[in-house]
């Protein structure tokens, strides 16, 4: 091979187990998909090296934990596991030592101790970077760009200069058509002359700008308006920490917004590249006596043979649209045939960046690319036309167990895309917007698909918009460099660490390497045969019922029966009118329908306590039996069958239940059977007539949940082994505070959250063939007025 | 004019189409030559003078029984129990026989001093009338005048308070009756005797008794071995509630029995070309029937179910006979037979049946699938004397829509039974075994039985003990018409049309089977010989 940049000649370097001997190398970004590919290869493969790992600790895991967790329980180690038995977790942690700290802060967040072990490294591989391409302006910086220099400024503070090898991307060549070679791109005309730190600066100001924005009245006001919309009349703690959250989120959609447009103004398909680009430039002028190599992959994808073919960790890049193909979704990709989409294995990346490591640094920065563009293209077209064949002999099957039909696959520019998508989310949540605010529940599972569809749109648009960077870049990466580290290889290390893009045979790398590991993370189904073992909802159902559970808290209204306090109020109140007295019942009610509609939107408690002032001057006496009329004559004939048969199973299953509930205590009266006890609404009597003020705060929202849990508490019960069922998101309190969450008939804000938490969601029906009266009325008993028929 | 007696034709080229009932509709049904159809006897001529004959019969009672007259003396407790709403089918025009009846008895008893009279609706596991039901059965002035104090209601077979336990019968069976009635110097039992299996012993033995006495005879057991539960000479069920209504007897309880039996003119205007021979409609009579099949196939099945259910049979009493039970009961099933048997000469290999919009269990309520497979295999299967109308291993094809519909007040213990128990198995021994106790004693579904207006929870249990002589008997239940996913929880066969179900039953009877065809209702009994 001709080899113009060929600085090593071939076999002039060690071996690379021998020459990282000894070595202690710290990683970061370690926990990712190239990293976690990095510390299996060097832990099998270079036997002698010690490794410190850098992790972030989460607010759940700390650092050790993470790696134990995300590391070392992946599936990259199950061929090490296999090899070593016994010896694996004790291997692990004589060689493996973890430091606790963060890239974004300065001194990386180390401790005095970590510290010390950190800087005494041999070579320093830094992977450590935030690869998504929709981040916020600031946190690309603080992640992408200051990251690098805050391990030179670690460094240098400490004397110590370790080889540093940092991860970069072949993007930060930007948007250019044409070779893109192994080179920095500061002060080339490739890249525009800007000052990062000036960067940095205007990064920081603007997320300040942007927070003390958020906070003007007008702003508040539409965050606490989205609150509302969102979760309806779900009681004051949640609704100020959703409008908090929205709040937030804004601020951070406005930086991704800020980030995006800042990248492409400079050339650069998006914040991500831009970061890193800066990063680089920072990092050669930062360096100082510390040595630095600097490796570029292009798209990382699945493992080429190690540690076993199609590793892959996590979804990728192009996956989630393939599989949107596959099964029928999409029918437009977001590229051309002819251009070049440039994949690397991951296996080929981390056997290149440890020959980088091995052969030590050279006193001025290098850069190596490892891409597949230049040596051995894969075009969209060979890749889609491969991925359809495979699929056609694999097809995906939907839930019913049929295969989705596979169609011809057209290509479009991404920006054609993403304006017809953007167009589809935009009408989708103009539906949403008007279908929360329709009173529409307990319809089948309409609703449920809405938020489903809506949902995969929305993952769908997020694809399309990082993909389409890829799309539109159409730079050829050139590799000489690396290859010319390759030829210097020994026999052996070629065997054992291959980086030559070239011997990759697409065709089976697509086929059967790389999708069957694809539908595997994806979850989707290639065979037909039937769903084995319960499906999820079957599992979730015998959870809430198993013996174990403590009780089961239900909501009324639409949840175990399709009416409200509206209509038994109604009910009650004409069971002794004359038609006259309905007719102008009836008229008097609907005209004041919408201003009711709207307190109760507003504030669920405020109307129950406006509403039941109709209660006043009721006699007791008479309304008590009516109730127990009403029972079969309304709350029967609307109730939801399945529902009063599961009450019945967590009696039968030994639970104990409770109903939760805003209606009137003498209207639910006929149910007290279904319960153990009922909390609900009370209207304070005197000389055995209502007196229209409620006794207690009605059990609305935040207050449904503490009953409810005051209840559990007084009886003994656990909350965490409690199930609740509700159908609104103003009972998010009270769902949430259980162990066993389940949405009924859910509004289409409900039927979201449900499904993003995985709680179980039941659609219980009424019973087809039930009377459908046309008002809410009270049967004339004939008894009580017509006393001159009696002889 | 006498009536004509019911007859077997012989379906053959010049047999017009056959009016199959359809639940709220109907099916013209053209029949294989050779097959036959079982017409009932027309209605026989009623008495016309009623209120002669019900004073006639209070007057000179049958066995060992004085007089009503002299059965009431001043002081006395007594006790008018009364049918329910299950009966008769439908319910009858006003004023309804019971309100007849009742209101010489207690002028009766009002002329010999009584005041403690107790009037109460014999429901047994049924569900409680509603006032305007009550009202129909009794008429109202008797309602207005006891209804308001509390002595006219609805009997309550789960108030603990208000059953006796009046011992166990030489075989074993528990033997509990209402406290009132048990304590009472006297219980009039107002019967109408609709079909043969109603009234006797049954009455009061069954009307006024709970699920603890009743399960002895409501069981697969006893419904296997009665051939048929309508034909007495062969009836556990009616040998048990015999042996049971023997030892009321001999506690003491003293039952003065007044049954009355009726013909079978069940139609009024418009509806009745329903009780006409299809060859012998009139022009008129022919464009109605077309003209109203359009119509109830077009409007929807909730319109077309509160059509039906406002008709009024213009039934006529073709005999009232009161006195000592068992011999009332004797002169009873005499005048029933009278009205309903139709002579038949052996067994077919396919019966077929047209299941009307109503069965015992659905008054003013739904027809739900429990109570179609009830109506057909339970009460027009064994609607025979002698042997069953269809062989051994052979087909009962049933016309019926049966949707998934059910009525969530009336039933709701049959919605969970169809959800829950028939999901898992059709075999009525192994659900009998396995589910019965647990619905049967269920908290809830007792609360609605006496409070709101729902069938005890063990009652779709017996609608399917109902079937099980026929689902022992017979190789395959198809329904044409029937919603299949009901049908098919059933652990039947559905078919959307005659010639298909006639296709899919050659797979069991062979590929030339007889079939035979009961144009019921108006009710007949087949007397297969």
């Amino acid at each position: 091979m001709d080899l113009p940049f060929g600085k090593f000649s071939a076999k002039t370097m060690d071996v690379i187990s021998e020459s990282l001997s000894g070595k202690r190398i710290a990683i970061t970004g370690s926990t990712g998909f190239l990293g976690t590919a990095l510390v299996e290869r060097l832990m099998r493969c270079v036997p002698d090296c010690d490794l410190v790992l850098l992790v972030r600790p989460t607010r759940r895991n700390s650092a050790q934990r993470r790696v134990e967790r995300e590391i070392f329980r992946n599936d990259a180690f199950d061929k090490l596991r296999s090899q070593w038995g016994e010896e694996f977790d004790r291997t692990c942690e004589r060689r493996v030592s973890v430091v606790s700290g963060d890239v974004t802060n300065d001194g990386l967040g180390l401790n005095e101790q970590d510290r010390a072990l950190f800087v005494s490294c041999d070579v320093v591989i830094h992977s450590a970077a935030t690869v998504s391409f929709d981040s916020p302006l600031d946190s690309s910086i603080e992640i992408n760009l200051l990251g690098p220099n805050r391990i030179i400024q670690l460094l240098s503070e400490a004397n110590v200069t370790p080889h540093l090898v940092a991860v970069s991307t072949c993007y930060v060549a930007g948007n250019r058509r044409g070779a893109a070679n192994e080179e920095f791109l500061a002060g080339t005309p490739f890249q525009v002359n800007v000052d990062w730190r000036a960067e940095v600066e205007a990064a920081r100001r603007t997320r300040a700008d942007l927070d003390a924005r958020s906070r003007i009245p007008e702003q508040l006001e539409g965050f606490r308006k989205g609150a509302r919309e969102e979760l309806g009349a779900a009681g004051l703690p949640m609704l100020a920490a959703k409008t908090e959250q929205l709040r937030e989120a804004w601020v951070d959609d406005q930086m991704v917004e800020a980030g995006r447009s800042r990248a492409t103004s400079l050339g650069w398909p998006d914040v991500y590249t831009y970061s890193k680009a800066l990063g680089e430039t920072a990092l050669i002028e930062l360096h100082g006596d510390v040595p630095v190599s600097i490796v570029r992959p292009s798209i990382i994808e699945s493992a080429w043979s190690e540690p076993s073919p199609g590793w892959i960790r996590g979804f990728r890049m192009a996956e989630p649209l393939i599989v949107s193909f596959a099964k029928g979704e999409l029918d437009t990709f977001p590229g051309y045939p002819e251009g070049i989409i440039d994949v690397i294995p991951v296996d080929m990346v981390a056997a290149a960046i440890i020959a980088v490591a091995a052969k030590g640094p050279e006193p001025e920065p290098e850069v190596f690319q490892i891409a597949s563009g230049s040596t051995n293209p894969l075009q969209f077209k060979k890749l889609l036309d491969t991925a359809m064949e495979w699929f056609r002999e694999h097809p995906v099957y939907d839930a019913n167990g049929h295969p989705t039909a596979s169609t011809e696959w057209k290509y479009a520019g991404s920006s054609g895309l993403e304006e017809q998508l953007h167009r589809v989310v935009k009408a989708f949540d103009l539906a949403a917007k008007v279908i929360n605010r329709l009173p529409i529940r307990g319809e089948s599972s309409f609703t449920s698909k809405f938020a489903e569809r809506r949902q995969n749109l929305d993952q769908l648009k997020g694809y399309i918009d990082i993909y389409g960077a890829y799309g539109k870049c159409e730079a050829i990466y050139g590799i000489q460099h690396t290859l010319s580290l390759w030829q210097s290889l020994s026999a052996e290390d070629q065997a054992q660490f291959g980086f030559d893009p070239s011997v990759i045979d697409w065709h089976h790398y697509i086929t059967e390497v790389h999708l069957p590991t694809v539908v595997i993370q994806a979850r989707v189904k290639t065979t037909p045969e039937k769903r084995s073992g319960p499906s999820r909802s079957e599992r979730l159902r015998s959870a809430v019922l198993d013996t174990d559970r403590h009780f089961a808290a239900f909501d009324l209204e639409n949840t175990l029966i399709a009416s409200n306090v509206v209509e038994s109020y109604a009910w009650l109140a004409t069971r002794h009118l004359n038609p006259k007295q309905r007719l102008k019942f009836t008229l008097r009610t609907l005209t004041e329908t919408p201003g009711l509609w709207r307190r109760d939107k507003r504030d669920r408690t405020d109307f129950l306590r406006y509403f039941y002032q109709r209660y006043k001057g009721a006699p007791l006496h008479q309304l008590e039996a009516d109730a127990a009329e009403m029972l079969s004559d309304l709350i029967l004939i609307k109730s939801f069958p399945a529902g009063l048969r599961r009450v019945r199973a967590h009696r039968a299953a030994g639970h104990q239940t409770v109903l939760i509930t805003g209606a009137l205590d003498i209207a639910v009266e006929p149910l007290r059977p279904l319960f153990d006890h009922i909390i609900s609404a009370r209207i304070d009597r005197k000389n055995g007539k209502l007196t229209g003020e409620m006794l207690d705060v009605p059990p609305t929202g935040e207050v449904r949940a503490q009953l409810m849990i005051d209840w559990a508490e007084d009886n003994g019960l656990d909350p965490a082994q409690g199930v609740a069922y509700a159908d609104s998101a103003s009972d998010l309190p009270m769902l949430e505070a259980v162990g066993y969450p389940v949405a009924v008939n859910p509004e289409t804000r409900l039927v979201t959250i449900a499904e993003k938490r995985g709680w179980l969601t039941e659609n219980w029906p009424k019973t087809a063939g039930a009377p459908k009266p046309l008002l809410p009325m009270g049967q004339r008993p004939k008894l009580l007025t017509n006393r001159e028929g009696v002889r | 004019m006498s009536a004509r007696q019911g007859l077997v034709l012989e379906v053959d080229r010049t047999t017009p189409p056959i009016v199959f009932h359809h639940g709220e509709g109907f099916r013209f049904e053209r029949l294989p030559s050779g097959s036959r159809v079982v017409y009932p006897n027309e209605p026989i001529e009623p008495i016309e003078d009623v209120d002669s004959a019900i004073r006639h019969a209070l007057d000179n009672p049958l066995g060992d029984s004085p007089p009503l007259a002299a059965l009431l003396t001043k002081g006395m407790k007594l006790t008018i129990a009364f049918d329910d709403i299950s009966l008769p089918l439908p319910q009858m025009q006003a004023p309804d026989i019971r309100g007849r009846i009742i209101e010489q008895i207690l002028d009766t008893a009002a002329s010999a001093g009584v005041d403690d009279v107790h009037l109460i609706a014999a429901l047994a596991l049924h569900r409680r009338m509603t006032e305007a039901e009550l009202r129909h059965a009794v008429g109202d002035r008797v309602y207005d005048a006891f209804a308001p104090n509390g002595q006219l209601y609805n009997f309550d077979a789960e108030d603990p308070d208000a059953l006796s336990h009046l011992g166990e019968t030489d075989h074993g069976e528990e033997v509990v009756i209402s406290k009132r009635a048990a304590e009472s110097d006297l219980i009039i039992y107002v019967n109408i005797n609709l079909v043969s299996m109603d009234g006797g012993h049954k009455s009061v033995a069954t009307g006024l008794s709970g699920y603890t006495a009743i399960r002895h005879h409501h069981n697969v057991e006893t419904m296997q071995r009665s051939k048929s539960f309508m034909d007495q000479e062969n009836s556990e069920l009616h040998t048990k509630n015999w042996r049971q209504g023997r030892l009321i007897r001999d506690a003491g309880v003293k039952i003065f029995q007044i049954e009355t039996t009726l013909n079978n003119d069940t139609f009024p205007a418009p509806w009745d070309f329903l009780q006409k021979r299809e060859w012998e409609m009139n022009a008129k009579e022919r464009m109605l029937l077309l003209g109203t099949k359009k119509f109830l196939d077009k409007i929807p099945r909730k319109t077309a179910r509160s059509i039906f259910q406002s008709i009024r049979a213009p039934y006529g009493l073709t005999s009232i006979q009161a006195g000592e039970v068992e011999e009332v009961h004797k002169v009873t099933t005499a005048n029933v037979y009278r009205q309903h048997l139709v002579r038949v000469e052996g067994q077919t290999d396919i019966l077929s049946m047209g299941l009307p919009y109503l069965g015992p269990y659905n008054v003013n309520s739904i027809m739900n699938p429990i109570l179609v497979a009830c109506l057909g295999l339970g009460y027009l299967f064994n609607m025979y004397k002698g042997k069953p109308l269809v062989r051994e291993g052979g087909v009962v094809i049933m016309s019926h829509p049966t949707p998934w519909e059910f009525h969530p007040v009336h039933h709701p213990s049959y919605i969970d039974f169809f959800e829950e128990v028939l999901a898992d198995t059709t075999d009525p021994k192994t659900i009998e075994h396995k589910y019965e106790k647990r619905y049967a004693e269920d908290e809830w579904y007792r609360h609605l039985y006496r409070t709101s207006y729902a069938y005890h929870g063990v009652h779709p249990f017996y609608m399917w003990y109902w079937c099980s002589h026929a689902l022992q008997h017979v190789g395959q239940v198809i329904i044409v018409g029937g919603d299949q996913r009901a049908t098919k929880r059933m652990g039947f066969r559905s078919a959307s049309t005659m010639r298909d179900a006639l296709e899919m039953a050659t797979d069991v009877v062979g590929r030339d089977p007889t079939l035979t065809h009961i144009h019921n209702p108006p009710v007949l009994m087949a007397d297969v010989v």
